[in-house]
Protein backbone atom coordinates (compact mmCIF):
# COMPACT_ATOMS: atom_id res chain seq x y z
CA UNK A 1 0.00 0.00 0.00
CA UNK A 2 1.02 3.51 -0.76
CA UNK A 3 -0.40 7.21 1.01
CA UNK A 4 -1.48 9.50 -1.36
CA UNK A 5 -2.58 13.19 -0.90
CA UNK A 6 -4.82 14.72 -3.72
CA UNK A 7 -7.52 17.40 -3.91
CA UNK A 8 -10.63 15.48 -4.23
CA UNK A 9 -13.53 17.94 -5.58
CA UNK A 10 -11.59 20.10 -3.52
CA UNK A 11 -11.53 18.82 -0.56
CA UNK A 12 -7.81 17.54 0.82
CA UNK A 13 -8.01 13.77 1.16
CA UNK A 14 -5.17 11.46 1.89
CA UNK A 15 -5.75 7.98 0.97
CA UNK A 16 -3.95 4.52 1.23
CA UNK A 17 -3.99 2.68 -1.94
CA UNK A 18 -2.85 -0.47 -3.62
CA UNK A 19 0.00 0.31 -6.11
CA UNK A 20 -1.72 -1.76 -8.73
CA UNK A 21 -5.21 0.03 -8.35
CA UNK A 22 -5.93 2.24 -10.94
CA UNK A 23 -7.77 5.36 -10.28
CA UNK A 24 -11.38 4.67 -11.24
CA UNK A 25 -11.47 1.38 -8.69
CA UNK A 26 -9.38 4.21 -5.84
CA UNK A 27 -12.11 6.59 -6.21
CA UNK A 28 -15.43 3.66 -6.10
CA UNK A 29 -13.85 1.50 -3.52
CA UNK A 30 -11.94 3.85 -0.88
CA UNK A 31 -14.04 6.97 -1.66
CA UNK A 32 -17.34 6.34 -2.29
CA UNK A 33 -17.66 8.24 -5.41
CA UNK A 34 -19.32 5.71 -7.38
CA UNK A 35 -20.63 8.01 -9.84
CA UNK A 36 -17.33 7.00 -11.92
CA UNK A 37 -17.93 3.65 -13.40
CA UNK A 38 -16.02 0.82 -14.95
CA UNK A 39 -16.91 -0.45 -17.91
CA UNK A 40 -14.19 -1.95 -19.95
CA UNK A 41 -11.28 -1.29 -17.89
CA UNK A 42 -8.99 -0.95 -21.18
CA UNK A 43 -9.96 2.54 -22.13
CA UNK A 44 -12.66 1.64 -24.89
CA UNK A 45 -15.69 2.93 -23.21
CA UNK A 46 -14.96 6.03 -21.04
CA UNK A 47 -17.45 4.99 -18.28
CA UNK A 48 -14.64 5.77 -16.20
CA UNK A 49 -14.06 9.37 -17.67
CA UNK A 50 -12.78 11.74 -14.23
CA UNK A 51 -11.16 15.38 -14.65
CA UNK A 52 -7.46 15.07 -13.34
CA UNK A 53 -5.51 18.57 -13.30
CA UNK A 54 -8.97 20.04 -15.13
CA UNK A 55 -8.22 17.43 -18.21
CA UNK A 56 -10.73 14.79 -19.13
CA UNK A 57 -8.90 11.50 -18.27
CA UNK A 58 -9.48 7.76 -18.55
CA UNK A 59 -9.88 6.72 -14.49
CA UNK A 60 -9.33 2.94 -15.15
CA UNK A 61 -5.96 4.72 -17.07
CA UNK A 62 -4.26 5.73 -14.60
CA UNK A 63 -2.91 4.76 -11.61
CA UNK A 64 -4.37 5.92 -8.44
CA UNK A 65 -0.66 5.87 -7.02
CA UNK A 66 -0.31 8.35 -10.33
CA UNK A 67 -2.41 11.08 -8.50
CA UNK A 68 -0.96 11.81 -5.59
CA UNK A 69 -0.45 15.54 -5.52
CA UNK A 70 -3.25 15.75 -8.33
CA UNK A 71 -6.53 17.65 -8.48
CA UNK A 72 -9.57 15.27 -9.36
CA UNK A 73 -12.91 15.95 -10.11
CA UNK A 74 -15.71 13.37 -10.47
CA UNK A 75 -19.14 13.78 -11.63
CA UNK A 76 -19.98 14.39 -7.65
CA UNK A 77 -17.86 17.34 -8.09
CA UNK A 78 -19.55 18.65 -10.58
CA UNK A 79 -22.94 19.52 -9.28
CA UNK A 80 -22.92 22.98 -8.78
CA UNK A 81 -21.51 23.91 -12.61
CA UNK A 82 -23.71 25.62 -14.52
CA UNK A 83 -22.78 24.26 -17.34
CA UNK A 84 -23.33 20.61 -15.98
CA UNK A 85 -26.43 21.58 -15.07
CA UNK A 86 -27.28 22.86 -18.12
CA UNK A 87 -25.87 19.68 -19.78
CA UNK A 88 -27.57 16.70 -17.09
CA UNK A 89 -30.97 19.20 -17.65
CA UNK A 90 -30.85 18.71 -21.37
CA UNK A 91 -29.83 15.10 -20.86
CA UNK A 92 -33.18 14.46 -19.20
CA UNK A 93 -35.13 16.71 -22.03
CA UNK A 94 -33.92 14.61 -24.60
CA UNK A 95 -33.76 11.54 -23.08
CA UNK A 96 -30.11 11.22 -24.13
CA UNK A 97 -30.01 8.35 -21.19
CA UNK A 98 -31.75 5.19 -20.73
CA UNK A 99 -29.60 3.02 -18.35
CA UNK A 100 -27.13 5.96 -17.58
CA UNK A 101 -24.28 3.71 -17.18
CA UNK A 102 -22.39 5.83 -19.43
CA UNK A 103 -23.82 9.00 -18.38
CA UNK A 104 -21.41 10.52 -15.94
CA UNK A 105 -18.50 9.93 -18.39
CA UNK A 106 -20.48 11.76 -21.57
CA UNK A 107 -21.04 14.79 -19.17
CA UNK A 108 -17.83 15.33 -18.24
CA UNK A 109 -16.04 15.04 -22.02
CA UNK A 110 -19.54 17.17 -23.19
CA UNK A 111 -18.46 20.10 -20.58
CA UNK A 112 -15.11 19.52 -21.75
CA UNK A 113 -16.00 20.16 -25.15
CA UNK A 114 -18.48 23.11 -24.48
CA UNK A 115 -15.43 25.01 -22.33
CA UNK A 116 -13.52 24.95 -24.98
CA UNK A 117 -16.11 25.71 -27.63
CA UNK A 118 -18.85 27.00 -27.12
CA UNK A 119 -20.46 26.58 -30.36
CA UNK A 120 -19.69 23.06 -31.27
CA UNK A 121 -21.16 21.91 -34.50
CA UNK A 122 -22.85 18.43 -34.33
CA UNK A 123 -20.01 16.93 -36.37
CA UNK A 124 -17.40 18.18 -33.24
CA UNK A 125 -19.88 17.08 -31.14
CA UNK A 126 -19.82 13.42 -32.17
CA UNK A 127 -16.03 13.72 -32.70
CA UNK A 128 -15.33 14.95 -29.06
CA UNK A 129 -17.83 12.56 -27.88
CA UNK A 130 -16.50 9.64 -29.89
CA UNK A 131 -14.18 8.01 -26.78
CA UNK A 132 -17.55 7.30 -25.15
CA UNK A 133 -20.05 4.25 -25.67
CA UNK A 134 -23.78 4.41 -25.35
CA UNK A 135 -25.08 0.64 -25.68
CA UNK A 136 -28.87 2.56 -25.24
CA UNK A 137 -29.31 5.69 -27.05
CA UNK A 138 -27.78 5.18 -30.50
CA UNK A 139 -26.34 8.77 -29.59
CA UNK A 140 -28.25 10.78 -31.41
CA UNK A 141 -29.73 11.91 -28.40
CA UNK A 142 -26.85 12.73 -26.74
CA UNK A 143 -25.76 14.87 -29.64
CA UNK A 144 -29.31 16.70 -29.31
CA UNK A 145 -28.93 17.26 -25.76
CA UNK A 146 -25.21 18.71 -25.89
CA UNK A 147 -26.35 20.84 -28.55
CA UNK A 148 -28.90 21.86 -26.54
CA UNK A 149 -27.15 22.85 -23.47
CA UNK A 150 -24.56 24.45 -25.88
CA UNK A 151 -27.62 26.66 -26.92
CA UNK A 152 -28.88 27.73 -23.90
CA UNK A 153 -25.07 28.40 -22.35
CA UNK A 154 -24.86 30.90 -25.17
CA UNK A 155 -27.78 32.62 -25.20
CA UNK A 156 -28.24 32.82 -21.30
CA UNK A 157 -24.21 33.47 -20.21
CA UNK A 158 -25.44 36.40 -17.77
CA UNK A 159 -27.74 33.68 -15.50
CA UNK A 160 -26.38 31.39 -13.30
CA UNK A 161 -26.79 28.92 -16.50
CA UNK A 162 -29.32 27.05 -15.46
CA UNK A 163 -31.50 25.48 -18.35
CA UNK A 164 -35.10 27.51 -18.03
CA UNK B 1 -9.38 -7.13 -15.16
CA UNK B 2 -6.56 -5.71 -12.56
CA UNK B 3 -3.22 -5.57 -12.64
CA UNK B 4 -1.12 -8.24 -11.61
CA UNK B 5 0.98 -6.79 -8.15
CA UNK B 6 4.34 -5.19 -9.42
CA UNK B 7 6.79 -2.41 -7.83
CA UNK B 8 5.89 1.04 -8.23
CA UNK B 9 9.07 3.24 -8.47
CA UNK B 10 8.67 6.71 -8.99
CA UNK B 11 11.92 7.88 -10.69
CA UNK B 12 13.37 11.02 -9.15
CA UNK B 13 15.46 12.25 -11.47
CA UNK B 14 16.54 11.17 -15.18
CA UNK B 15 19.56 8.82 -13.46
CA UNK B 16 17.25 7.53 -11.18
CA UNK B 17 15.34 5.97 -14.06
CA UNK B 18 18.68 4.80 -15.88
CA UNK B 19 19.53 2.90 -12.78
CA UNK B 20 16.32 1.21 -11.79
CA UNK B 21 16.60 0.14 -16.07
CA UNK B 22 19.90 -0.68 -15.63
CA UNK B 23 19.49 -2.98 -12.78
CA UNK B 24 16.09 -4.47 -13.85
CA UNK B 25 16.66 -4.40 -18.00
CA UNK B 26 13.43 -6.67 -19.17
CA UNK B 27 11.23 -6.86 -15.69
CA UNK B 28 11.07 -2.81 -15.25
CA UNK B 29 8.62 -1.21 -18.14
CA UNK B 30 8.60 2.23 -18.54
CA UNK B 31 5.33 4.05 -17.78
CA UNK B 32 5.08 7.46 -19.48
CA UNK B 33 1.14 8.47 -20.33
CA UNK B 34 -0.26 4.54 -19.72
CA UNK B 35 -2.47 4.50 -22.56
CA UNK B 36 -0.95 1.56 -23.73
CA UNK B 37 0.81 0.09 -21.18
CA UNK B 38 -2.01 0.37 -18.07
CA UNK B 39 -4.60 -1.57 -20.63
CA UNK B 40 -1.39 -3.59 -20.81
CA UNK B 41 -1.26 -4.10 -17.42
CA UNK B 42 -5.16 -4.44 -16.70
CA UNK B 43 -5.28 -7.03 -19.03
CA UNK B 44 -2.57 -8.85 -17.80
CA UNK B 45 -0.56 -9.08 -21.30
CA UNK B 46 2.68 -7.77 -19.19
CA UNK B 47 3.18 -8.88 -15.61
CA UNK B 48 6.33 -6.37 -14.74
CA UNK B 49 8.07 -6.90 -12.01
CA UNK B 50 8.79 -3.32 -11.68
CA UNK B 51 6.41 -0.40 -13.11
CA UNK B 52 9.14 3.02 -13.46
CA UNK B 53 6.72 6.11 -13.64
CA UNK B 54 8.98 8.83 -15.35
CA UNK B 55 5.42 11.46 -14.85
CA UNK B 56 7.63 13.31 -12.36
CA UNK B 57 10.83 13.77 -14.98
CA UNK B 58 9.58 17.59 -16.16
CA UNK B 59 12.94 18.15 -17.96
CA UNK B 60 11.57 15.36 -20.28
CA UNK B 61 8.54 17.05 -20.97
CA UNK B 62 9.79 20.28 -22.89
CA UNK B 63 9.45 21.56 -26.44
CA UNK B 64 12.41 23.70 -27.36
CA UNK B 65 15.44 23.70 -29.97
CA UNK B 66 18.67 21.64 -30.07
CA UNK B 67 20.96 25.32 -30.13
CA UNK B 68 23.50 22.55 -32.29
CA UNK B 69 21.68 21.35 -35.12
CA UNK B 70 18.31 23.94 -34.73
CA UNK B 71 16.11 20.90 -34.88
CA UNK B 72 12.82 20.65 -32.98
CA UNK B 73 13.42 18.89 -29.78
CA UNK B 74 10.67 16.94 -27.94
CA UNK B 75 10.42 15.69 -25.23
CA UNK B 76 9.57 12.09 -24.51
CA UNK B 77 6.93 13.23 -21.72
CA UNK B 78 4.95 15.59 -24.12
CA UNK B 79 1.69 14.39 -23.98
CA UNK B 80 -0.52 14.55 -27.64
CA UNK B 81 -3.03 17.51 -26.61
CA UNK B 82 0.34 19.45 -26.09
CA UNK B 83 1.85 18.94 -29.64
CA UNK B 84 -1.73 19.17 -31.26
CA UNK B 85 -1.93 22.56 -29.44
CA UNK B 86 1.74 24.19 -29.67
CA UNK B 87 2.98 26.91 -32.27
CA UNK B 88 6.13 25.92 -32.06
CA UNK B 89 5.22 22.76 -33.46
CA UNK B 90 2.71 23.90 -36.21
CA UNK B 91 5.07 26.35 -37.32
CA UNK B 92 8.31 23.65 -37.51
CA UNK B 93 6.73 20.19 -37.80
CA UNK B 94 3.24 20.95 -39.30
CA UNK B 95 2.93 17.07 -39.81
CA UNK B 96 2.98 16.33 -36.67
CA UNK B 97 0.39 19.35 -36.08
CA UNK B 98 -1.93 17.61 -38.34
CA UNK B 99 -1.51 14.05 -36.84
CA UNK B 100 -2.22 14.68 -33.63
CA UNK B 101 -6.16 14.99 -33.87
CA UNK B 102 -5.91 11.75 -35.02
CA UNK B 103 -4.86 9.98 -32.02
CA UNK B 104 -6.90 7.82 -30.05
CA UNK B 105 -9.81 10.15 -28.26
CA UNK B 106 -9.53 13.25 -26.52
CA UNK B 107 -8.69 12.19 -23.00
CA UNK B 108 -6.56 9.28 -24.03
CA UNK B 109 -4.41 12.70 -25.70
CA UNK B 110 -4.52 14.23 -22.64
CA UNK B 111 -2.41 11.48 -20.78
CA UNK B 112 -0.63 9.72 -24.02
CA UNK B 113 3.00 11.03 -24.94
CA UNK B 114 5.16 11.28 -27.94
CA UNK B 115 7.82 8.77 -26.45
CA UNK B 116 5.67 6.50 -25.21
CA UNK B 117 4.18 5.91 -28.37
CA UNK B 118 7.37 5.59 -30.22
CA UNK B 119 8.95 3.21 -27.68
CA UNK B 120 6.20 0.67 -28.04
CA UNK B 121 6.28 0.91 -31.60
CA UNK B 122 2.59 -0.31 -32.48
CA UNK B 123 2.87 0.01 -36.48
CA UNK B 124 -0.92 0.92 -36.19
CA UNK B 125 -0.13 4.11 -33.94
CA UNK B 126 0.69 7.66 -35.94
CA UNK B 127 3.81 9.21 -34.35
CA UNK B 128 5.90 5.71 -35.49
CA UNK B 129 5.03 6.37 -39.20
CA UNK B 130 5.74 10.62 -39.13
CA UNK B 131 8.80 9.79 -37.01
CA UNK B 132 9.81 7.96 -39.87
CA UNK B 133 8.37 10.53 -42.92
CA UNK B 134 10.36 13.03 -41.05
CA UNK B 135 13.76 11.09 -40.77
CA UNK B 136 13.26 12.22 -37.06
CA UNK B 137 15.96 11.01 -34.98
CA UNK B 138 15.35 9.29 -32.11
CA UNK B 139 17.30 9.98 -28.56
CA UNK B 140 18.19 7.03 -26.07
CA UNK B 141 19.85 7.13 -22.82
CA UNK B 142 20.92 4.45 -20.60
CA UNK B 143 23.67 4.38 -17.18
CA UNK B 144 26.49 2.49 -18.87
CA UNK B 145 26.31 3.31 -22.78
CA UNK B 146 25.38 7.21 -22.20
CA UNK B 147 23.40 9.05 -25.16
CA UNK B 148 23.06 7.42 -28.20
CA UNK B 149 20.68 8.37 -31.30
CA UNK B 150 18.90 6.39 -34.02
CA UNK B 151 17.24 7.83 -36.92
CA UNK B 152 13.90 6.54 -36.94
CA UNK B 153 13.59 5.08 -40.03
CA UNK B 154 16.01 2.32 -38.22
CA UNK B 155 14.59 2.49 -34.84
CA UNK B 156 10.95 0.35 -35.69
CA UNK B 157 12.50 -3.27 -36.02
CA UNK B 158 9.00 -5.16 -35.82
CA UNK B 159 5.52 -6.04 -34.06
CA UNK B 160 5.91 -3.82 -30.50
CA UNK B 161 10.02 -4.22 -31.60
CA UNK B 162 12.51 -1.29 -31.33
CA UNK B 163 15.99 -0.73 -31.37
CA UNK B 164 15.64 0.45 -27.87
CA UNK B 165 17.39 -1.91 -25.48
CA UNK B 166 15.85 -2.87 -22.08
CA UNK B 167 18.39 -0.50 -19.85
CA UNK B 168 18.17 2.47 -22.22
CA UNK B 169 15.16 5.38 -22.09
CA UNK B 170 13.88 6.71 -24.85
CA UNK B 171 14.71 10.76 -23.52
CA UNK B 172 13.25 12.69 -26.66
CA UNK B 173 12.89 12.94 -30.60
CA UNK B 174 14.52 15.76 -33.18
CA UNK B 175 12.81 16.64 -35.87
CA UNK B 176 15.23 18.56 -38.07
CA UNK B 177 13.82 22.05 -39.65
CA UNK B 178 12.20 21.44 -43.07
CA UNK B 179 13.00 23.24 -45.68
CA UNK B 180 11.17 26.19 -47.13
CA UNK B 181 9.75 23.97 -50.40
CA UNK B 182 8.59 21.40 -47.44
CA UNK B 183 5.47 20.14 -47.64
CA UNK B 184 3.08 17.53 -46.26
CA UNK B 185 0.16 15.46 -45.78
CA UNK B 186 -1.68 13.29 -43.28
CA UNK B 187 -4.34 10.89 -43.92
CA UNK B 188 -6.32 8.23 -41.78
CA UNK B 189 -9.01 5.90 -42.28
CA UNK B 190 -10.59 4.69 -39.51
CA UNK B 191 -14.06 2.79 -38.77
CA UNK B 192 -14.65 5.78 -36.18
CA UNK B 193 -12.80 8.65 -35.35
CA UNK B 194 -10.19 7.76 -32.97
CA UNK B 195 -10.15 4.11 -33.31
CA UNK B 196 -6.82 2.85 -34.96
CA UNK B 197 -6.11 3.35 -38.18
CA UNK B 198 -7.46 0.82 -41.25
CA UNK B 199 -4.82 2.23 -43.25
CA UNK B 200 -2.85 5.69 -42.59
CA UNK B 201 -0.53 7.65 -45.02
CA UNK B 202 2.55 10.31 -43.39
CA UNK B 203 4.01 12.04 -46.40
CA UNK B 204 6.93 14.69 -46.36
CA UNK B 205 8.32 15.99 -49.40
CA UNK B 206 10.38 18.77 -51.06
CA UNK B 207 10.13 20.42 -54.10
CA UNK B 208 6.94 21.39 -55.85
CA UNK B 209 4.12 19.81 -58.16
CA UNK B 210 6.21 18.97 -61.12
CA UNK B 211 9.60 18.74 -60.07
CA UNK B 212 10.06 17.38 -56.66
CA UNK B 213 13.22 16.15 -55.19
CA UNK B 214 13.10 14.37 -52.47
CA UNK B 215 10.17 12.02 -50.86
CA UNK B 216 8.66 9.84 -48.34
CA UNK B 217 5.86 8.01 -48.42
CA UNK B 218 5.21 6.16 -45.01
CA UNK B 219 2.01 3.62 -44.93
CA UNK B 220 1.09 2.40 -41.35
CA UNK B 221 -1.85 0.17 -39.68
CA UNK B 222 -0.14 -2.25 -43.24
CA UNK B 223 2.51 -3.74 -41.67
CA UNK B 224 4.68 -4.82 -38.63
CA UNK B 225 6.73 -1.28 -38.40
CA UNK B 226 5.84 1.86 -40.62
CA UNK B 227 6.01 1.08 -44.05
CA UNK B 228 8.40 3.17 -46.52
CA UNK B 229 6.76 2.94 -50.03
CA UNK B 230 10.24 3.47 -51.47
CA UNK B 231 9.43 2.45 -55.08
CA UNK B 232 6.22 4.60 -54.88
CA UNK B 233 8.08 7.86 -53.93
CA UNK B 234 10.80 7.14 -56.17
CA UNK B 235 8.22 7.15 -59.09
CA UNK B 236 6.16 10.15 -58.25
CA UNK B 237 9.26 12.15 -57.56
CA UNK B 238 10.50 10.92 -61.43
CA UNK B 239 7.18 12.40 -62.65
CA UNK B 240 5.33 9.23 -63.56
CA UNK B 241 1.70 9.21 -64.18
CA UNK B 242 -0.02 8.58 -60.92
CA UNK B 243 -1.66 5.34 -62.27
CA UNK B 244 2.27 4.16 -62.67
CA UNK B 245 2.99 5.16 -59.26
CA UNK B 246 -0.36 3.55 -58.03
CA UNK B 247 1.15 0.19 -59.31
CA UNK B 248 4.22 0.46 -57.86
CA UNK B 249 2.32 1.09 -54.65
CA UNK B 250 0.30 -1.90 -54.93
CA UNK B 251 3.45 -3.97 -55.70
CA UNK B 252 5.27 -3.43 -52.60
CA UNK B 253 2.67 -3.57 -50.08
CA UNK B 254 1.98 -6.47 -48.44
CA UNK B 255 -0.23 -5.76 -45.69
CA UNK B 256 -1.29 -7.59 -43.15
CA UNK B 257 -5.16 -8.12 -42.73
CA UNK B 258 -7.11 -7.40 -39.21
CA UNK B 259 -10.05 -8.15 -38.22
CA UNK B 260 -11.89 -6.18 -40.58
CA UNK B 261 -9.94 -5.69 -43.72
CA UNK B 262 -8.73 -7.76 -45.80
CA UNK B 263 -4.77 -7.31 -47.05
CA UNK B 264 -6.95 -6.27 -50.18
CA UNK B 265 -9.07 -3.78 -48.87
CA UNK B 266 -6.00 -2.23 -47.18
CA UNK B 267 -3.99 -1.34 -50.54
CA UNK B 268 -7.30 -0.62 -52.00
CA UNK B 269 -7.35 1.88 -49.05
CA UNK B 270 -3.70 2.71 -49.22
CA UNK B 271 -4.13 3.88 -52.80
CA UNK B 272 -7.06 5.93 -51.85
CA UNK B 273 -4.99 7.85 -49.67
CA UNK B 274 -2.12 8.39 -51.58
CA UNK B 275 -4.23 9.64 -54.31
CA UNK B 276 -6.03 12.47 -51.69
CA UNK B 277 -2.65 13.29 -50.42
CA UNK B 278 -1.25 13.85 -53.80
CA UNK B 279 -3.86 16.36 -54.21
CA UNK B 280 -2.74 18.40 -50.73
CA UNK B 281 0.88 18.77 -52.02
CA UNK B 282 -1.14 20.54 -54.71
CA UNK B 283 -0.52 17.63 -58.11
CA UNK B 284 -2.83 17.93 -60.86
CA UNK B 285 -4.86 14.33 -60.83
CA UNK B 286 -5.61 13.01 -64.19
CA UNK B 287 -9.51 13.85 -65.60
CA UNK B 288 -9.94 16.37 -62.94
Amino acid sequence: MQDIELELNGQRVRLAVSRREHLADALRQRCGLTGTHLGCEHGVCGACTVRVDGAAVRGCLMLAVQADGARVRTIEGEGDDPVMRALQDAFVERNALQCGYCTPGFLLTAAELIALDPDPSRESIRAYLSGNLCRCTGYQAIVDAVELAARRLREAPSTDGRAR
Amino acid sequence: MKPAPFAYVRAQSVEHALDVLAEHGDDALVLAGGQSLVPMLNLRLVQPAVVLDINALRGLAAIDTDPASGALRIGTLVRHREIASHQTVAARAPLLHDAAPWIAHPAVRHRGTLGGSLALADPAAEWPACAVALDATIRLASRDGGERSVPASAFFQGLYQSERRADELLVGCDFAPPGDDAVFSFRELARRHGDYAAVGLALSARGRPGAWTAMRVVFFGVGDTPVQASACAAALIAGVDFPEAQARLEGELDPRPDLWFSAQAKRHLAVHLLREAWRDLGNPMAGE
